[in-house]
């Protein structure tokens, strides 16, 4: 054994210590796991340690912190010692849980329904109307099973006489159970031996039973229900748990522009068309939820589910506005509201709460300042928690001037020692006693509330009261040891049968689609300027004819790739010095001010880096679709854009590389991604924006037939294949018909237009709606080539027939996007489950 | 004395841009109360919703909410309410209880069981949306209330002060402008007077309510009335114990009568918006608003564009 483990360990006698008792002895629950660790040396202590610290990066778990500056998430902190709990302690808690679980789901349900409670006196209006978590369109829009509360999470705190305290309620959709899954998973593989030791309870019957139950109280009828797991998106906090339960509980995870209400029924939009959702299980904040009846500006929501909900029609837990439970002032009313709605007694206390909104109280608060923490009533107020014993005279007169002022808007706490659990300290080597509060789940079924037997266990990172997943604080796994020895693996849920895995993947939320469709355009526009500019770039450092160069200028500015000059002032420069040949060098000196911008600028709206940052915008949002090496070449791409002051030598280099680049990621897409519906639209995406584009550069040359075409080989990336067939100097016919007419050319016109079609087909799109596209393509490929071989006046009206019709496709490409936008995407104006087949 | 009306309420969008799915809850329908009934009433609205329907809001006012579910470039809602208006008889101001016992009884006393007059006011006694609960509003408003005064002289003491220090100008503020704003700027229209002085009141520990309407305007002598000139109005609603809820109208400092039409209630601006919505599409939009408020003897209706920009007085 080694001593040392503990040698370090200093319990304190003001609180309760959870491993060691009054004599400093491990306490029974404790001693299996501790022999354990002393056996180990402390080089097998180091390795589980950086094991633990390992899987957590390599399976991504992060904590998105909204105050850190240095960046959007961070890496979960999960410490190497669980905390373990006895069976008869976690039976008082899980006791104690549900009956509060019970009781807040009664007052909620009172609250939003007949509000006998405020009649009576039982609580405080300010506790209610007074907060603006209470939600005033949600009255009456509660569910037939009574399950107003679904999800519900306590903080527990344990004082030095060894009792457990309610420190608050989570009532809004509370966050911690995934995180409490992915613990396990992380500390069973750490500690496989002492699972298999020890009888710990396993958390998987408790993912089992929401997900068992949201299906049974989700509104049917006898349909198959579809469940799905709302959430705010990537930038939330703890969205990486959304991701974690909706991967466990197999409920597709969406955001609100995802949902779509239409007569009072919800719908999923995907790729195959509107799909009735039944039950939603929320995690966006309740006033986020309808932007219709609650915050106007809420840009997550759902139009319209209060009125889905009002109808009985789809489930959500949740309940919307459940948040008013949030407040900590309502604490000191549970115990009569217990008594008076169950006739039970509060079977476990919580820590004393004056809220200063009652007279007496309010005297209480004000004479024992130093012993308390003041928080604001309302959880929606920005406030930290003001620890009485740190203010100075000033600090204490001011904060009795606010108080006096609102006293309903403050609650005093009293300052609790929590109970001390030991962490492993790396630095240390040794077990180190730490600050704790345990978070305890609890989910409403059919049958009534079931306990997670476990906890998301949070120690504080000092030695200090202070525990939060936001100041920096590191988690436990959290064992409760049950009666019997059934050892089982983690998320081990039932195997998968053939129809699973055929049907897989059906449920395609249009978003996605989306998002890969424009990601598709955005890569196939930042290829096609940069080939464009680079054109331009190339001319401009060789000396030579300016007449190509006027050409490409023309066709980037008819494409908007290039910055929109400010008035007059590039004229007026030319103007001031009238020589002929300094006025070409001026002339050239702008271009290449205009090129370099519309490469290094992020604010010219077309040009190549404001829209790299498209495409990253829109491949971020469907990252989990990509390889590893998909991703990093994606994610690497905007920092190719040279400096603002890059020389055109520099800014044409640059050029070479994220050409590079794009033609990587059009392999990728081809090569290294699966062929579902979804990719369809990346594909789709990409063969829009090349034909657009061709269309575009090609009618332009065609306004010029006696200029130089060079640069449209370029441009069309035709140059190569020019050359060998031809091995002559480009002319119209031939480039024409390389660029515009021939199929074998993947960066001809007609190619992308046989590649949509075959992609329309595969997604079983009808004809009629793509009508336009079909009737331009056919134009053009019965215009007569020949007459490009005409001259003077025929070969004028040829070239322009063949620009109108070229104008004509680009158009009809342009037509395509917005359909298929409204067809796949926004579902605008289609019948539920009458969109495409 | 009675008096009845006939109100033309229209409003019509025009779109920039195809609008695919429209979801709209409106705040039209007139509230029949002890002084007012609504004779007749109907909604029209292009182009014809898929889904229309009728309810009532949590504060006792009907709601019309409809969706339009197919590309439609505009939207007009018109909306025609016929309704009897009565005299109300408003109790002395001096016979008014004091105002600090008003306060003190809504305050909150452990078991105290509330009547449902008394449950009613205390909804409308606390912040919300558009109406902040501020020290320094208790101040400005502290001179009004005078130790031991009636409620309802405070209260219009309270009313001319607004009155007489705030500047009406449709100008100087916009439908968001924070009542703070408004407060330090001393300008604004008849909803920024509301609210301010619902701050005010709330501020003081008073329940009061935030009134959506409209005011039979006169036209200048020897001038005809002028369709679609006149606007949506709103005013404040004080719990006053004993007596219910006295009406008065800090824009026009009066206690309001025959000539305020009532179409609803709640706390404030966002509880009872005239038509609030959510569109997929649209881009940018043009908003014409017209109402007119005619005697019924009056045979002078039609429609008329109205002000382009914000109707309200």
């Amino acid at each position: 054994m080694h001593e040392s483990l503990l040698m370090r360990y200093a319990p304190s006698d003001a609180r309760y210590d959870e491993m060691l008792d009054e004599i400093q002895i491990p306490r029974p629950h404790w001693r299996v796991f501790l022999t354990q660790l002393q056996s180990m040396s402390k080089r097998a202590m180091q390795e589980r340690s950086r094991f633990v610290h390992d899987s957590i990066a390599s399976d991504g778990v992060t904590y998105n912190v909204y105050a850190d500056p240095k960046g959007k998430s961070r890496a979960w902190e999960l410490d190497l010692v669980p905390l373990i709990l006895p069976e008869h302690e976690f039976r008082e808690i899980r006791l104690a849980v549900e009956q509060r679980a019970r009781l807040l789901n009664a007052v909620l349900g009172d609250l939003y329904g007949e509000r006998t409670l405020l009649a009576r006196g039982l609580i405080p209006p300010a506790l209610v109307f007074g907060q603006r978590a209470y939600l005033w369109p949600a009255q009456g829009a509660m569910p037939p099973s009574g399950v107003h509360l679904h999800s519900y999470a306590v903080d527990l705190a344990r004082s030095p006489d060894g009792r457990f305290w309610v420190l608050a309620d989570r009532t809004r959709g509370p966050s911690g159970a995934g995180y409490a899954l992915q613990n396990r998973s992380t500390l069973w593989r750490a500690f496989p031996d002492a699972f298999q030791k020890l009888p710990v309870e396993p958390l998987e019957p408790f993912f089992d039973a929401i997900e068992e139950g949201m299906y049974r109280l989700a509104p049917s009828k006898g349909e198959t229900p579809l469940v799905v797991l709302l959430t705010p998106g990537p930038y939330n906090e703890t969205y990486f748990e959304h991701v974690i339960l909706a991967r466990t509980l197999g409920f597709p995870l969406v955001e609100g522009q995802d949902l779509l209400v239409r007569g009072d029924f919800c719908y999923l939009k995907t790729l195959r068309g509107l799909r009735r959702v039944h039950g939603i299980l929320r995690r966006l904040d309740d006033d986020f939820c309808d932007p219709l009846e609650l915050r106007a500006d809420s840009a997550l929501g759902v139009p319209g589910l209060l009125s889905a909900v009002r109808a009985g029609n789809v489930f959500v837990g949740n309940g919307i506005g459940s948040g008013v439970l949030e407040t900590s002032a309502l604490a000191g009313f549970y115990p009569a509201l217990c008594e008076r709605l169950l006739g039970e007694r509060l079977r476990m206390p919580q820590i004393a709460t004056w809220w200063c909104g009652e007279e007496p109280a309010m005297a209480y608060v004000l004479s024992h300042l130093g012993e308390l923490v003041i928080k604001p009533t309302y959880p929606t107020i920005r406030m930290e928690p003001i620890f009485g014993h740190t203010l100075d005279a000033a600090g204490r007169a001011e904060l009795i001037t606010r108080i006096r002022a609102q006293p309903h808007a403050y609650v005093a706490q009293e300052w609790v020692r929590l109970s001390h659990a030991p962490v492993w300290g790396k630095e240390a080597q040794s077990l180190l006693p730490r600050a704790t509060t345990l978070r305890v789940f609890a989910v409403a079924t059919p049958e009534g509330w079931l306990v997670m037997p476990g906890a998301l266990t949070r120690v504080s990172p000092h030695e200090g009261d202070v525990v939060s997943m936001q100041w920096g604080g590191s988690s436990k796994d959290t064992w409760v040891l049950g009666d019997k020895t059934t050892p089982r693996a983690p998320l081990a849920g039932p195997k998968l049968r053939a129809e699973d895995v055929r049907t897989r993947g059906v449920d395609v939320p249009s978003r996605v689609g989306e998002n890969l469709f424009w990601s598709g355009r955005y890569a196939e526009r930042c290829e096609g300027s940069a080939r464009l500019l680079r054109a331009g770039l190339v001319r401009l450092m060789e000396t030579g004819s300016r007449a190509e160069l006027t050409s490409i200028t023309e066709a980037c500015k008819r494409l908007g790739v290039l910055p929109v000059p400010k008035n007059g002032k590039a004229a007026g420069k030319a103007a001031d010095k009238p020589s002929g040949k300094h006025a070409i060098a001026d002339t050239d000196a702008a271009r290449a001010a205009m090129f370099v911008r519309a490469v290094t600028d992020p604010a010219v709206p077309g040009g190549l880096a404001a829209n790299l940052g498209r495409l990253h915008s829109c491949a971020s949002q469907v990252r989990e679709r990509m390889s590893t090496d998909n991703w990093h070449l994606l994610s690497e791409l905007p920092a190719k854009v040279p400096r603002k002051d890059a020389s055109l030598g520099v800014a044409s280099k640059a050029l070479d590389e994220i050409m590079m680049a794009c033609v990587s990621l059009a392999g990728f897409a081809m090569d290294d991604m699966t062929r579902d519906e979804s990719w369809q639209f990346l594909r789709m995406g990409r063969r829009i924006e090349r034909l657009t584009t061709l269309a575009s550069v090609s009618s332009h040359a065609l306004s010029e037939p006696g200029a130089s075409l060079e640069w449209l080989l370029e441009a069309a990336n035709s140059i190569v294949t020019f050359r060998a067939r031809y091995r002559r100097l480009p002319e119209l016919l031939p480039v024409t018909h390389l660029c515009v007419m021939d199929v074998t050319n993947p960066h001809a016109v007609l190619f992308q237009v046989r590649e949509i079609e075959d992609t329309l087909r595969e997604l079983s799109a009808p004809a009629e709606a793509f009508a336009e596209l079909s009737r331009a393509s056919a134009s053009l490929t019965a215009f007569p080539l020949d007459s490009l071989a005409e001259e003077g006046d025929t070969l004028a009206a040829a070239c322009k027939e063949l620009g109108v019709l070229l104008a004509q496709t680009e158009r009809a490409g342009y037509a395509l996007s917005d359909e298929l936008s409204r067809r796949y995407f926004s579902h605008a104006g289609s019948a539920p489950g009458a969109a495409a087949p | 004395m009675t008096a009845r009306y006939t109100v033309l309420h229209e409003t019509r969008y025009t779109y920039e841009a195809p609008v695919g799915i429209s979801r709209q809850v409106l705040h039209l329908t007139p509230r029949g109360t002890p002084y007012q009934t609504l004779l007749a009433h109907q909604i029209r609205v292009a182009p014809v919703p898929d889904i229309s329907r009728d309810m009532v809001d949590p504060f006792g006012n009907a709601v019309r909410s409809f969706c339009v579910e197919r590309d439609h470039d505009s939207l007009e809602v018109v909306c025609e309410s016929h309704v009897e208006v009565r005299a109300r008889e408003y109790p002395a101001l001096t016979g008014s209880p004091p105002w600090e016992a008003v306060r003190d009884g809504l305050s909150y006393k452990a078991g105290r069981t509330l009547s449902p007059d008394e449950l009613t006011a205390t909804e409308f006694l606390f912040e919300s949306t558009r109406v902040r609960n501020k020290r320094e509003l208790q101040a400005w408003a502290a001179p009004c209330f005078p130790s031991g005064a009636p409620l309802l002289v405070g209260v219009s003491g309270l009313m001319h002060r607004i009155h007489d220090e705030l500047t009406f100008d449709p100008k100087a503020t916009t439908v968001s402008t924070p009542v703070m704003d408004v407060w330090k700027a001393r300008r604004g229209v008849c909803q920024d007077f509301a609210h301010l002085f619902l701050s005010c009141l709330r501020s003081l520990g008073l329940s009061a309510r935030y009134v959506s309407g409209y005011l039979l305007t006169r036209p200048p002598p020897g001038k005809k009335r002028l369709i679609g000139a006149d606007a949506s109005h709103a005013w404040v609603s004080i719990h006053c114990p004993g007596y219910g809820w006295v009406d008065v109208d800090p824009t026009n400092a009066t206690l309001v009568g025959e000539e305020h039409v009532t179409l609803g209630w709640g706390r404030d601006y966002d509880d009872v918006i005239p038509l609030r919505g959510v569109l997929l599409g649209g881009g940018q939009h043009e908003l014409h608003v017209s109402v007119t408020v005619s005697p019924e003897t009056s045979s002078s209706m039609g429609a008329e564009a109205g002000d382009p920009v914000r109707s309200m007085t």
